[in-house]
């Protein structure tokens, strides 16, 4: 690929995203409501799709103000942090067979540190806006994520001792026969919780927790800096998604069955989209555990799960060398 | 007590066997027997007397049921009781012998002092200070002897006769920076007014003000917590701030047209606060109830029962996170409120009780309405049961999360589904129906053991599916007849033979126009409403409006209670048990 394509690939992938997350927002509110019961967002343009262009304007144009109590120098720079890192992260996608930005030998441990460094965009809008609210959101965030963190990357552990890469192109060419979502069921169990409680979505979304710490670590927040936070937010479910898709369900392959008149790109959408409606409806449906219960979850649950997963993929591929 | 009545009556059988027990140890002499309509034995004592005779009383009467003062200082018909400017009243209430009781002390204006009776009964604490700031009775021995209701920066004491009623016979409100920030500075939590510590030998206690401004206090709800990280060492529920003074325009409407304002009340009971009121005027000017109308108000009411569980089942399960069910719940409410639409004309406050009877009779159709809601209301209920009360998160949200024994709750006042779910089956539907006719109606009252958030909440849901059977019995049962009692009294009254006699005319008009004078007289009413026991003690002077209207309301008992079962837990359990304990604001501050 050459330099200039390699840079139209990277401005219409940052464009998609920004895009698609902003698209999400409306997606989720309309999915929520047809669930719910009730309409959604349905005034502005078809299907009230024009919402996200009301928004963005209403956004826009509000007054960008900084609480005179917060620490405006982080204040302002902790909505970015979540941003950067997000699209960071999308460099290392593969969307379809040679459509990605970079195929890094890396490209796993990429991921995980750009998710890690996400964290720091909620913990500084937390201790930045000094607030009681924020700060207990940023707190809770900062326990959350870093014992998340730990079993969302060991969970993946036993997907690269198969194809023994880190790198994403890698591991959706060696499901060509069968996708790891059969041989790495555990491994997906754990990596779905750790991805919602890493984009701190409902029922993870305990820095938040609109009914007890009203807004948790964005109360502060208004405006443009509140919908970086929104869109960090959604980049985020995205990047899940797409990972999730990437390590678990073939990326942009489609089941033999259906041939291959199906485009990659297209298998690797639809995929993506049941994913993040899975999200959704996970979100509409269930509550929201204690902060205590949550931690309980990960260490006493998870990180057990996680490591009988490694040792059980350890054990087979052994007994596999030697039988080979 | 001077003026001893020769002759004083005697308190009736029923109730005599508490009488009795003080005659016995304090002597009869001591008391002065007053008649209420209602009943209910009163007693005047003295001050000294007080404390002793609670104490006596304590084992007795399992509950304050209520505390509150009346002005009488410009009181004409008193001429049984003893002098006094000013009044404490103390109703107990026992749930073992189904019997009341009222202590009544005289004070006088040089010498308001009376002791405090927290150690005897601990739910007095808000009580006593309600009555100081309403009518500035000093409660000896009590540690935090604020205003509840009325801003700190308040002058004078609001339902004393001499304090004014209405916006204009007040100087021009204004609003400058010096006074929004003194304001602002008496809001203020000084944790050391609450003899709380702001730091132990390890680490210094953040406290942290939850509301009134919070999407989970239900309105306009403070409390004040010291937290140790997330845990809540102590907490301290500070309302008022949707404080109306009901009470006091009460005394400022007629009997007839204080009945929308009743409405407002615990706004989410509709109809439900009209019936505790207009059955206490109904008591004090002797009107008996037509049977259709009996029917009608009891199928209204547990309509909005329905109504009200509805509202809190959905908030409980979104207050502990599950984004889905309130809006099953509120479709559910919006068919309801179709139903008391066509009914009444009015959807949350239809206000549409009236003495004697209801506005009018019930619309063509109205069956057809409400069987298609009762039918389809079981199915639905079950489907919540499945989406939320059997979901493993809530369970661990909930299940033994604000633990109150039986004991604790009728030590502090809690009523209604709040001391049902600790096993008691006291409901006033079964234990004293004869008023409102529910000894007609097959239904049970459920009942659950533990006490906790989750039993509450059980216990809503199972009165749910009951108060569908008592209106599926209205709708097969409703009795022809009037729906308005052929009482002198009743208002407004009917209206056929107006323009035939003059007579009639002029009986319309003044009861239309000055409203209905009145019996002098005492009496309250309880009743059980969503959210426990409501009643209003009307105190009338034998005028077209009441002298003292005290709105006793099960939401004012049930915060105080907060900070014993959320003592010691975090956070997000303070939001299951505020949530659980299904309070409105207005319920509270009036």
């Amino acid at each position: 690929m050459s330099d200039l394509m390699l840079v139209l690939l990277a401005v219409s992938i940052l464009a998609g995203g920004i895009t698609v997350a902003g698209v999400l927002v409306w997606w989720e509110r309309r999915l929520l409501g047809f669930w719910q019961d009730r309409l959604g967002p349905n005034r502005i343009g078809p299907f009230g799709i024009g919402q996200l262009g009301a928004d963005i304007i209403k956004l826009l144009f509000k007054d960008d103000w900084v609480p005179p109590f917060a620490d405006r120098f982080v204040f302002v720079l902790a909505p970015t942090a979540i941003i950067a890192s997000m699209m960071m992260g999308f460099a290392i996608v593969p969307f379809a067979p040679g459509v990605h930005i970079v195929d890094l030998n890396i490209g796993l441990l990429f991921f995980l540190g750009m998710s890690g460094l996400a964290v720091y965009s909620v913990l500084l809008g937390g201790l930045a806006s000094n607030n009681k609210y924020a700060l207990l959101g940023g707190l809770r965030s900062a326990s959350q994520m870093v014992s998340y963190e730990v079993f969302m990357g060991l969970s993946l552990m036993g997907v690269v001792m198969i194809t023994g890469s880190f790198s994403l192109v890698d591991i959706v060419e060696a499901q060509e026969e069968v996708w790891f979502c059969f041989s790495q069921i555990l491994g997906l169990f754990v990596f779905v919780i750790a991805g919602i409680a890493e984009s701190h979505r409902l029922p993870f979304d305990l820095p938040e927790a609109e009914h007890e710490l009203t807004a948790g670590f964005h109360t502060e927040y208004g405006g443009m800096k509140f919908a970086m936070f929104m869109l960090g937010e959604y980049l985020g479910l995205a990047l899940i998604s797409c990972m999730i898709v990437t390590l678990f369900f073939g990326g942009w392959m489609g089941p033999s069955i259906f041939g291959d008149w199906v485009p990659p790109f297209v298998w690797f959408s639809v995929k993506v989209i049941f994913v993040i409606n899975f999200f959704i409806l996970l979100r509409a449906a269930i509550p929201r555990p204690r902060y205590d219960q949550l931690m309980d979850l990960g260490w006493k649950v998870m990180l057990p799960i996680t490591l009988v997963n490694l040792a059980i993929t350890g054990a087979i591929l052994l007994w596999m060398r030697e039988v080979v | 007590m001077e003026t001893l009545l020769a002759e004083a009556p005697v308190a009736k059988d029923h109730n005599a066997y508490a009488v009795q027990a003080l005659y016995n140890e304090f002597g009869r002499e001591s008391f002065v027997v007053q008649v209420c309509a209602d009943d209910i034995p009163t007693l005047w004592i003295k001050a000294e007397l007080l404390v002793g005779v609670m104490k006596f009383l304590k084992p007795r009467f399992c509950m304050l049921y209520d505390l509150f003062g009346i002005d009488e200082r410009t009181r004409v018909h008193r001429s049984d009781q003893p002098s006094a400017d000013f009044t404490v009243v103390y109703q107990l209430l026992s749930i073992k012998r189904n019997d009341d009781l009222r202590i009544k002390v005289a004070l006088q204006e040089s010498d308001l002092n009376l002791p405090s009776i927290i150690d005897v009964w601990p739910n007095a604490n808000w009580y006593e200070r309600e009555a100081w700031d309403m009518f500035g009775v000093v409660f000896k021995g009590h540690p935090t002897l604020f205003r509840i209701l009325l801003p700190p920066t308040w002058e004078g004491h609001a339902l004393r006769k001499d304090h004014p009623a209405r916006a204009t016979e007040m100087g021009p409100f204004e609003m400058g920076d010096e006074r929004v920030e003194r304001e602002q500075e008496a809001l203020r939590f000084r944790p050391e007014d609450w003899g709380m510590e702001t730091k132990d030998e390890d680490n210094e206690y953040m406290f942290l003000n939850l509301g009134p401004n919070h999407p989970s206090v239900h309105g306009v709800f403070r409390i004040a917590l010291q937290l140790d990280g997330e845990v809540i060492k102590d907490s301290v529920p500070d309302i008022g701030y949707h404080h109306r003074g009901a009470e006091k325009m009460g005394e400022r409407q007629t009997w007839h047209t204080y009945i929308p304002y009743t409405d407002r009340i615990d706004y989410l009971a509709g109809v439900m606060n009209n019936l505790a009121y207009v059955q206490a005027v109904e008591l004090l000017a002797g009107i008996k109830v037509p049977d259709r109308a009996k029917v009608i108000r009891i199928m209204l009411a547990e309509l909005f029962r329905i109504s009200s569980h509805l509202v809190f089942y959905g908030t409980f399960v979104q207050d502990v996170g599950q984004m889905s069910p309130v809006f099953y719940m509120f479709a559910d409410r919006e068919r309801l409120f179709g139903i008391v639409e066509a009914i009444t004309g009015g959807r949350m406050h239809p206000a549409w009780f009236r003495i004697g009877g209801v506005t009018a009779d019930l619309p063509n159709g109205w069956e057809k309405l409400i069987r298609d809601f009762i039918d389809s209301m079981p199915a639905r209920l079950d489907h919540y049961d499945k989406m939320a009360m059997q979901n493993k998160i809530l369970k661990d949200r909930t299940v033994g999360v604000g633990v109150y024994t039986q004991s604790e709750a009728l030590d502090w006042g809690i009523t209604g589904p709040g001391l049902r779910a600790t096993g008691s089956d006291w409901d006033l539907r079964k234990t004293r129906p004869y008023n409102s006719g529910y000894d007609q109606f097959d239904f049970e009252v459920p009942t659950a053991e533990n006490g906790d958030c989750y039993d509450r909440a059980v216990v809503r849901i199972e009165e749910m599916r009951q108060s569908l059977r008592i209106i599926r019995q209205c709708i097969d049962n409703m009795p022809a007849g009037p729906y308005k009692s052929d009482h002198s009294l009743t208002t407004p009254p009917p209206k056929e033979r107006t323009m035939q006699d003059i007579e009639t005319l002029i009986h319309h008009f003044l009861n239309v126009t000055w409203g209905p004078v009145i019996p002098q007289g005492e009496a309250s009413v309880m009743l059980e409403a969503t959210k426990g026991i409501n009643s209003y003690h009307l105190v009338s002077d034998g005028g077209t409006n009441s002298y003292r209207t005290r709105i006793r309301t099960p939401s004012f008992p049930h915060l105080q209670q907060i900070p014993l079962i959320s003592n010691g837990l975090m956070i997000p359990d303070l939001i299951a048990i505020i949530a659980s304990i299904d309070f409105v604001m207005a319920d509270v501050d009036r």
